[in-house]
């Protein structure tokens, strides 16, 4: 059986291949999809435990994570259209109208 | 007790309506006020007439301040000091409010001065009827604040200011010895209604007091002494005694009505009445009235002698106020508080008459108030003469006329009390000479001889008499000029007065009799007024000369022995200067630097922080990281 640590590094390894997709990409669609890896970096880790502990939340919680992500990416991908037709580029470096 | 509530009452009510409604009133505010005052007046000589025959009317009207043993109460007290005080008071009011009518017509600030007007009787009448001395005060404070509000009645007009700020600011210095005085007098008697503190004075006759330990002086002094002293300052400032004096002659920058009421017939009285109504404890402080007589001896004399050389009219009768107000002070300082008192009433008459027939004699010239460009007036106005004539007659002390009985009793008084007291007779008689000499000097310049005023000045036609509701209250005011004096001494007012005041200490005999000591005086009199004539009454070359020969004194009396520029040198430009420098160093150097100094730090602090807000999404993001990694880490490894 593959031990837990195992899946505990796989899903360290995927969160932070996902933050730093989304500290250091310039490509909005692409940060979006590396907050949908950290999202399952998150799932992989509520799944090993429920398994090693048996308890059947966490994979409930699984379904809510999934569920959310995809209302997630589709109001997300919606913004960046939207802004794409505001600004004709998908750079995040341009969105910085927060800043007064 | 109704009616007697509502002397002070009415013209407060009649300061109210006008003052708050005065914009629709539009020249009419003399419909309300003159009314109400007169009717104040009324009632305040049935008050007269029931001590007359009656023991003194004394009322609480209610609790005003209770807090622990210190308590004080709002309350009408008419004994006979203040009822005659009162009389005098509401009369003359009642008179200058009708005169009012007339002189200020078509000013912009009428009805604005009507109310100013009711609201300052209102003030006097609380300072007289009140039984402790913390309504005294507010009465006090109260003419104090409406002198200043109608002598800057012309506020656009730099003199005006200027001299209401120097009344407002002498009148201040003199409040605060008289506020030491309310506080000592709280703590030795613990108390500030005026019959206890009478009675308590036998216990605290030797107690003393070290008014200089701040200066680390083991100087002692009594304590009554101390307080007599301390309320004397209030005295000095609000009835101009030397020093506090400069202000009264300035405040005729105000309009005439007000120089009358205020300046010449009631405010300036509260001094006097002060030290008469507290005549108890200067009674028990031969100190304190030695430098009472002496104050009021040296008033009288330097403001006669300023008065000699003055050009302005209402100056002339100013300084001759100042110089009456000194003959009461001294009269109080011998412990004839009768006969100052009584020189205080019938001044106040044969006073606001001359101050209103000058006004008269200034409203038909428009506004030529310099003695030197008027003359030959009586032909033009003669109720104006007349009425002018009496009063000053009166102010002279001529008989039968008012200023005769009142003015001779202080002389006599003074005369009769001793060594001291005859120095201050000495002083009083060469006063009085000089009193009609400055007093005829001014009739025979204005009403006689030539006439010296441009008649264009004054719309190209001859000056004229004044309007009905000025020439009343003139010929109302001449009577008392010419009976009150009589009427006093007919019917025995020092007798009347010292049933509510203490009586001097039976005089000495001296060896001249009152006959004669009265011829003297009358005497003095009519030498000055013959002066005067020689010198002004038919054309001569001796004043001329005189002023020419005496070139220092000519000059000393001009210019007001230097007053003016003795306080502007030692206190006005310092303070000036200082608050200059006070406020190049200290306001704009130091509070104003640290002021902006922490604003510009707070800005600069900002403008650096701000850098932090970049809009970058990620930044924030990277932000976000780095803090739950380190949250983390302290987690795992503080643990």
């Amino acid at each position: 059986m593959v031990p837990l640590s195992w899946y505990v590094t796989l899903s360290s390894t995927l969160f932070l291949i996902g933050l730093v997709g989304v500290l250091v990409r310039r490509n909005i669609v692409i940060v979006l999809l590396c907050v949908e890896i950290m999202l399952n970096a998150v799932n992989i880790n509520f799944v090993a435990f429920s398994k090693y502990q048996h308890v059947i939340d966490a994979q409930i919680f699984v379904f809510f994570v999934i569920t959310v992500a995809a209302a997630e990416v589709a109001v997300g991908l919606g913004i960046i259209i939207a802004l794409f037709r505001l600004r004709e580029t998908i750079n995040i470096d341009e969105f910085n109208i927060l800043k007064l | 007790m109704l009616p007697y509530v509502l002397i002070p009452l009415l013209p407060l009510v009649g300061f109210l309506i006008v003052g708050i409604f005065w914009p629709y009133f539009r020249g009419k505010g003399h419909w309300i006020t003159v009314p109400l005052v007169s009717l104040s007046a009324v009632l305040s000589v049935r008050a007269f007439l029931d001590t007359l025959n009656g023991p003194p009317l004394h009322f609480v009207l209610y609790n005003w301040i209770q807090s622990g043993h210190f308590s004080v109460s709002i309350s009408i007290m008419i004994d006979h000091l203040t009822a005659a005080m009162l009389v005098m008071v509401t009369v003359v009011s009642s008179l200058v409010h009708l005169y009012t009518v007339g002189y200020m017509k078509d000013d912009s600030g009428y009805d604005r001065f009507f109310s100013y007007i009711s609201l300052f009787t209102f003030a006097m009448i609380i300072l007289l009827i009140s039984d402790n001395l913390l309504e005294l005060f507010f009465g006090w404070e109260g003419v104090g604040f409406c002198s200043y509000i109608l002598i800057v009645h012309w506020y656009e007009r730099r003199p005006s200011w200027m001299a209401a700020n120097k009344a407002f600011i002498m009148n201040r210095i003199g409040d605060f010895g008289f506020l030491l005085g309310i506080f000592l007098t709280y703590n030795v008697f613990g108390t500030l209604d005026y019959d206890s503190i009478f009675r308590q004075i036998p216990q605290h006759l030797h107690d003393t007091v070290f008014p200089f330990s701040a200066f680390h002086s083991p100087e002692s002094a009594s304590v009554l002494t101390v307080i007599a002293l301390l309320l004397f300052v209030g005295a000095v400032g609000k009835s101009a005694q030397i020093p506090l004096h400069p202000w009264l002659p300035d405040a005729m920058e105000g309009p005439t009505p007000i120089s009358a009421l205020i300046h010449a017939a009631t405010m300036v009285t509260a001094g006097i009445f002060m030290i008469a109504r507290l005549s108890p404890i200067y009674d028990a402080s031969p100190t304190a009235l030695m430098v009472v007589g002496w104050t009021g001896a040296i008033t009288a004399f330097v403001a006669a002698t300023i008065a000699l050389t003055q050009r302005d009219i209402k100056k002339i009768v100013a300084y001759s106020t100042m110089s009456q107000l000194g003959y009461m002070v001294m009269a109080c300082g011998i412990g004839a508080y009768g006969a100052g008192i009584f020189h205080l009433l019938t001044h106040g008459f044969f006073k606001a008459l001359l101050f209103l027939a000058a006004g008269s004699v200034i409203h038909s010239l428009s506004g030529e108030q310099d003695i030197f460009r008027m003359g030959g007036l009586s032909k033009y106005m003669k109720l104006t003469f007349v009425t002018m004539l009496l009063g000053s007659l009166a102010l002279s002390g001529i008989p039968p006329f008012a200023g005769y009985f009142s003015k001779d009793l202080i002389l006599s008084d003074a005369f009769n009390a001793g060594p001291r007291g005859q120095i201050f007779w000495a002083i009083g008689l060469v006063t009085a000479l000089l009193t009609a000499f400055y007093t005829f000097r001014l009739i025979f310049l204005v009403f006689t001889g030539k006439q010296n005023f441009s008649n264009d000045g004054h719309h190209g036609h001859a000056p004229h008499e004044s309007p009905l509701v000025m020439t009343i209250p003139l010929i109302i005011l001449s009577l008392g000029a010419v009976f009150a004096g009589w009427a006093g001494d007919h019917y025995d007012i020092i007798g009347y007065l010292s049933q509510s005041m203490s009586v001097p200490n039976s005089l000495e005999i001296s060896g001249i009799s009152d006959g004669s000591l009265k011829m003297i005086s009358v005497l003095a009199g009519v030498l000055g007024i013959a002066i005067a004539f020689f010198f002004y009454g038919r054309p001569s070359g001796i004043p001329l000369a005189l002023s020419n020969a005496f070139r220092p004194l000519y000059s000393l009396s001009r210019n007001k022995w230097f007053f003016d520029e003795i306080y502007d040198a030692v206190f006005t430009r310092p303070v000036i200067f200082l608050s200059y420098i006070l406020w190049r160093e200290v306001d704009k150097g130091v509070i104003d630097m640290v002021v902006n100094g922490i604003a510009s730090s707070c800005q600069m602090a900002g403008a650096s922080l701000r850098r932090l807000q970049t809009g970058q999404l990620q930044n924030y993001a990277l932000v976000m990281a780095l803090g739950l990694f380190g949250m983390v880490s302290i987690f795992i490894f503080m643990k």
